[in-house]
């Protein structure tokens, strides 16, 4: 997949942008996302539902993957089953 | 991925949040995102191959931006100040553009364009009917071409991809992060590197922007204290302007101003030094970047500027003089003429990687087989990973085999009292190749110092090679409106 490919989730309304990823299953909500929203919303898994934030960035332990969410939702961000976590880097001051 | 994600995300999270201030006129992040639509529908009937905009800094210029980068159109802001002469090339090597601004300037000079007024493009960006849920460029291709400014050679066509400003905005900003009373004051032009990745900065991190379209230190002042501004961008001479005029005694509650970047040229450090003393709970940033690179690279925080400023210890001070750290995102090396890394404190030119870094003209890419951009700035980075510029690597002086920075030469000139500024040049020289060439400007109410006196001090400061075989009094030296000096007309000045 692309970097700036955009992912849908199956189960919510999540959306998210992909800045680097590997030839693992990136889900949401415990489905796997695709390019294009399904008809039918899936349920969502009662262990990936935590929920996806505006414009924060979820990479895996390896940092393989990156994926900027661009449309928040209720599910949780995965692949393969792995939650992915939020990146959190020290703020930059403006310089612009 | 395409730039015009950063507007659709902060129209997403919150659309009726005011993002731009002009003129008096306020735009929500969800009507600029609609006028940026629209300008789309407009860019695609006029079947142009740039965008480019021939104006001030205003609403036009954020919604070219997103129109064209949503048109898949390179968006190409030109420097409305050159001489006709200069701008009719440029125009030439556009066509055919869709060209809003100065619709008469265009029509005088060059052929093949569709030009609009400002007005004329706004009002048609906002009523332009956009069929829903049409689809936009997927940001493969070229979001900007920006012609650099030019100060040593012809200027070249810079592009930057979506994904090398996306990248910078990605890896620097964190998304929202601006609080709701936030407020950026835009006094850069739009055809500057800054101009636009403070534009999409701000916009990503929901920072609402009050442009400035005509910099004067006194209508900055007063518009710092209306719009309760507390980020601002300012070029060397922009900061030594206003604090000029706070001497003066023009007064203005800018207490709200609680951050002050810089950039865009040397920064004298007894300017800084005063602004720091002026503005105590102010932080300043000092960023050093280049257009290829989509902006910055390296920077000076806050509380390294106040470190250097009240430290006792000789290299913190001389931090104040740095251009800080490289960013996290990306890489940064001293080489020397053979290629090779340079120790730390040894002085080569500077090579940088990153996703934000595009290193590529229209012509031709200027990266390395791994990915590094030679900048052609020379500089030093110490043992502390503090990067210093010493100036373009082409205005080193090559003297019997000896490189000689300008920089050094000029630091020690302008230690002299009567001095208020200095260049030193390159030289033709029977003997050496290459020699020194000063050109000062004496300071007001001062008389001239004698040749062999400033000769005398470079000799003792520095080492004899430096000592210049010419001295040229001039009543000022020749900058470009960035506060760039244009050493290539100082070489003209000395050779005649």
């Amino acid at each position: 997949m692309k970097p700036g490919t955009r992912l849908k989730s199956g189960t919510c309304d999540t959306e998210v942008m992909v800045i680097r990823c590997g030839d693992g299953v990136i889900q949401c909500g415990g489905a796997p996302m695709r390019e294009t929203k399904p008809e039918e919303i899936a349920a969502l898994a009662a262990d990936f539902s935590g929920g996806t934030l505006m414009g924060k960035r979820y990479v895996d332990a390896d940092n393989a993957y990156e994926l900027l969410c661009v449309k928040p939702g209720k599910g949780s961000l995965a692949v393969d089953g792995v939650l992915l976590v939020t990146k959190d880097a020290k703020p930059l001051p403006a310089s612009d | 991925m395409n730039i015009s994600l950063i507007l659709e995300m902060a129209a997403e999270a919150a659309p009726d949040r005011i993002g731009l201030v002009c003129d008096g006129k306020r735009w929500t992040y969800a009507q600029l995102l609609s006028a940026a639509r629209g300008a789309v529908e407009m860019i695609e009937a006029s079947n142009a191959a740039h965008v480019a905009l021939l104006d001030e800094s205003s609403e036009a210029a954020v919604i070219a931006l997103f129109g064209a980068g949503m048109a898949g159109v390179p968006y190409c802001p030109l420097n409305y100040r050159l001489a006709d002469e200069d701008l009719a090339g440029l125009l030439d090597r556009i066509a055919p553009a869709l060209i809003i601004g100065d619709v008469a300037r265009v029509q005088r000079l060059s052929e093949g364009h569709t030009t609009l007024a400002r007005t004329d493009f706004v009002s048609g960006a906002k009523s332009a009917s956009v069929r829903e849920g049409r689809e936009y460029n997927d940001g493969e291709g070229i979001a900007v071409q920006l012609f650099t400014s030019g100060t040593t050679a012809a200027p070249k066509a810079a592009i930057l991809r979506h994904s090398n400003l996306l990248g910078y905005i990605l890896g620097t900003v964190e998304f929202a992060g601006a609080a709701e009373e936030d407020a950026s004051l835009l006094c850069v032009p739009p055809y500057h590197i800054a101009g636009i990745s403070a534009l999409m900065s701000s916009i990503y991190a929901q920072r609402r922007i009050v442009m400035l379209p005509a910099f004067a230190p006194e209508s900055w002042l007063k518009l710092a204290e209306a719009e309760r501004i507390t980020n601002a961008f300012v070029v060397p001479t922009m900061l030594s302007r206003i604090i000029e005029t706070l001497d003066n005694g023009v007064e203005a509650d800018i207490s709200r101003l609680h951050a002050i970047s810089y950039g865009g040229g040397k920064m004298p450090l007894e300017i800084i030094r005063r602004a720091l003393d002026l503005f105590p709970s102010t932080g300043f940033t000092n960023a050093y970047g280049l257009t290829e690179t989509s902006s910055t690279v390296a920077l000076l925080g806050p509380d390294e500027h106040r470190a250097a400023h009240t430290s006792d210890d000789p290299q913190v001070r001389a931090r104040l003089a740095s251009v800080g750290i490289p960013l996290p995102t990306v890489e940064i090396e001293i080489r020397d003429e053979d290629g090779l890394c340079c120790a730390p404190g040894q002085a080569g030119e500077i090579y940088v990687r990153g996703d934000q870094v595009s290193g590529e003209y229209k012509e031709k890419s200027a990266l390395d087989a791994n990915g590094w951009f030679p900048t052609r700035d020379a500089g030093y980075i110490d043992e502390n990973g503090y990067l210093f510029l010493s100036g373009r690597a082409d205005d080193v002086i090559v003297r019997g085999g000896e490189n000689m920075s300008p920089g050094e030469i000029e630091d020690v000139l302008l230690s002299h009292a009567d001095l208020a500024d200095a260049c030193a040049c390159a030289i033709p020289s029977i003997e050496w190749g290459e020699a020194v060439g000063i050109a000062v400007v004496v300071r007001e109410g001062h008389s001239a110092p004698d040749e062999a006196e400033l000769k005398e001090l470079i000799r003792a400061r520095l080492r004899s090679s430096r000592v210049p075989d010419k001295v040229l009094f001039v009543s000022e030296l020749p900058y470009n409106e960035m506060g760039k000096l244009l050493r290539r007309e100082v070489k003209v000045l000395l050779a005649g």
